[in-house]
């Protein structure tokens, strides 16, 4: 059961906070990490996939397309009013095509704590630890 | 303590150095008690050193005593650069919350006159300013508004009908930050713009209507309208949707040009690009929007807060006391080293304090110096300060904004339940509405510093003189 259960985390930052993903490639460990930035606002088993986005980047290095990928899902959530709550991701050298599965924000539902302004460079990481992908930054909140 | 804490030495009446070393070019300068000091995360006084590496950073790398761990800037930073040294402006140095600020309006009503409509009032503030994740405002801008809007900040609002010719008087920049262009902004952030017009928005933002509490300094407390026992409302937000956006995407392209212009970046958070390259430009320009965009928004939830007022109190005119903008960079004049010049000062949390006399401010606070708003965490004090003559050659006429965090938000979301911190505000008076409870306890008063400490401090290092201290009635959380 824990091991098909997607896997992040969030860690501490003195004014915002951190996201973190795991995964057994870098593909899988952003959609964690994407799961952790949902996790930031509400509970991410209180949002129904109803309807999907899809979202394009591309950045000179797998870092910069983690910020790019969380950047373009805060731009999604805050233009569509939704929230996600499941994520598909493929990487391709520098590109990346994710799928974003979500539902417009229900206030009385998902009592969202918080509003998440921009995914930043602080304590940014992708990298391999003990055959495990991680993918990590501090979001502004 | 940390290895670069050790290092620091004591120069008297608050304040604290650190010598350059390594790559840094100019001290770092700290404002604290020695009891905040000793609280101070080590992180601070890194990213302060790392700032202090920045080309063309002049005098020093200043910390506010507020002062907590930023992303790139310390939160509390302030640091000016020169454009004729190469000088650069950064994104990461203002933040993505462009143009964040306060403003107070005077009601002139006293505590006992609000006490007996309390409730009302919370639930009409309540159902009337949107706040937090999803809320929309009630108006919604075409492109040729927006650009309008992005060129004229508050002085565009009024225009449309919201709040009064004299508030404009009362803001910074008599309302209309000059250098903004609407062009450099794209249409990602005009789309995070489009439903955010005249929303609070969430996280550590707030609508409070507050009771002047004590008064330190009656002559300028009556010079601004401030009276013992009466009530005043305060308003905590900033550029929404739009300066975040053009804070995001901003950052990223300084990181990656970054090699282009030869900065070496200690952190990639530091992200700058030389004030008189054309992403500089382009940067400044777009930034300058934010501020306008930010002031316009504040602009318009003033008047809706009017609107709430003249329904349980007709006749009242709310007239504003000031708008203080604590997120920004400015072009500046300053006087350094005998000389005097054109400086890009960055104030990433921390706030503007002209002292008297300065030129910029309004006829009417000349005499006095400028209202500096100090705002507290949710449930405690917040205080108004005034700007002093001694603060342009401390810190760039410069000042704390608030309480700071302690706490980081997990922590707080830990150790406190919102509901609890609903009740125990409650039980002491203070009526919270928030959407949220969870936003409520990552907001718990415990999880900041003690903001009368802060301002004690600001106070003894001669940044700005407290003025009036102020407590929460009511408080409309995003």
């Amino acid at each position: 059961m824990a091991e098909a259960e997607p896997r992040w985390e969030h860690f501490s930052h003195q004014a915002d906070i951190g996201v973190r993903g795991f995964g057994a490639t870098p593909a899988q460990a952003f959609e964690t990490a994407a799961m952790a930035l949902t996790a930031v606002i509400t509970d991410p088993r209180l949002v129904v996939p109803r309807q999907v986005v899809e979202v394009e980047c591309e950045a000179p290095d797998l870092e910069l397309l983690l910020v790019d990928w969380l950047n373009a899902l805060i731009y999604e959530m805050s233009i569509r009013r939704l929230l996600f709550g499941r994520f598909r991701v493929t990487l391709q050298g520098k590109r990346l095509q994710g799928r974003a599965y979500g539902e417009p924000v229900d206030p009385k539902r998902h009592r969202p704590a918080v509003e998440v302004k921009g995914a930043t460079f602080t304590e940014l990481k992708v990298e391999r630890r003990d055959g495990l992908w991680m993918a990590q930054c501090v979001v502004d909140v | 303590m940390s290895r670069e804490g050790n290092a620091l030495e004591y120069l008297g009446e608050e304040r604290w150095r650190l010598p350059p070393r390594g790559a840094m070019r100019v001290p770092v300068e700290l404002f604290a008690s020695r009891e905040l000091v000793e609280a101070l995360d080590a992180k601070v006084l890194e990213q302060a050193c790392n700032v202090a590496t920045l080309p063309g950073i002049v005098k020093a790398s200043h910390i506010m005593p507020d002062a907590h761990w930023g992303y790139g800037f310390p939160i509390g930073g302030v640091a000016a650069f020169d454009p004729e040294e190469g000088g650069v402006v950064s994104a990461g140095g203002v933040g993505f919350d462009i143009s964040c600020g306060v403003r107070t309006l005077l009601t002139g009503l006293r505590r006992d006159q609000v006490e007996a409509q309390r409730e009302r009032l919370a639930d009409s503030l309540a159902a009337n300013i949107p706040a937090g994740l999803g809320s929309t405002g009630l108006i919604r801008l075409d492109d040729r508004q927006m650009r309008a809007m992005l060129a004229g900040g508050a002085r565009w609002a009024v225009k449309q009908g919201y709040g009064r010719e004299e508030d404009l008087s009362r803001v910074e920049e008599e309302g209309c930050m000059a250098g903004a262009d609407p062009d450099e902004v794209s249409e990602r952030a005009l789309d995070r713009q489009r439903r955010e017009m005249g929303t609070l928005g969430s996280g550590n933002h707030y609508l409070e209507v507050q009771e002047v509490a004590e008064l330190f300094d009656a002559e300028t407390a009556h010079h601004w309208g401030l009276r013992q026992e009466e009530v005043v409302v305060s308003i905590h937000c900033g550029s929404r949707g739009l300066g975040h956006q053009i804070g995001t995407e901003f950052l990223r392209r300084m990181v990656v040009e970054a090699p282009r212009h030869g900065i070496q970046l200690p952190d990639r958070e530091l992200a700058c690009a030389p004030i008189e390259s054309s992403l500089g430009k382009a940067y400044l320009g777009a930034m300058r929007a934010g501020i306008n965009c930010a002031l316009a928004n504040r602009q318009i939830l003033t008047q809706l807060t009017r609107e709430v007022f003249h329904r349980l109190f007709p006749d009242l005119e709310l007239p504003l006391l000031y708008d203080v903008s604590h997120n920004t960079c400015k072009e500046e004049w300053h006087r350094v080293g005998g000389e005097r010049k054109r400086l890009f000062v960055h104030r990433k949390g921390a706030t503007r304090a002209f002292g008297p006399g300065h030129p910029e401010l309004p006829e009417a606070l000349r005499a006095t110096g400028q209202p500096v708003l100090i705002g507290g965490s949710m449930g405690t004090a917040s205080y108004i300060l005034c700007g002093t003559s001694a603060s342009e050659k401390l810190a760039f006429s410069s000042a704390c904004h608030g309480a700071g965090r302690a706490m980081s938000r997990r922590a707080a979301s830990r150790r406190w339940r919102g509901g609890e911190v609903v009740a125990e505000l409650g039980a002491r008076g203070i009526l919270v509405r928030s959407p949220s409870l969870r936003g409520v306890a990552e907001e718990a008063p415990g999880a900041y510093k003690d903001v009368s400490a802060v301002v004690e401090s600001a106070h003894r290092a001669g940044l700005a003189k407290r003025v009036a201290k102020l407590v929460p009635l009511i408080c409309i959380k995003g």
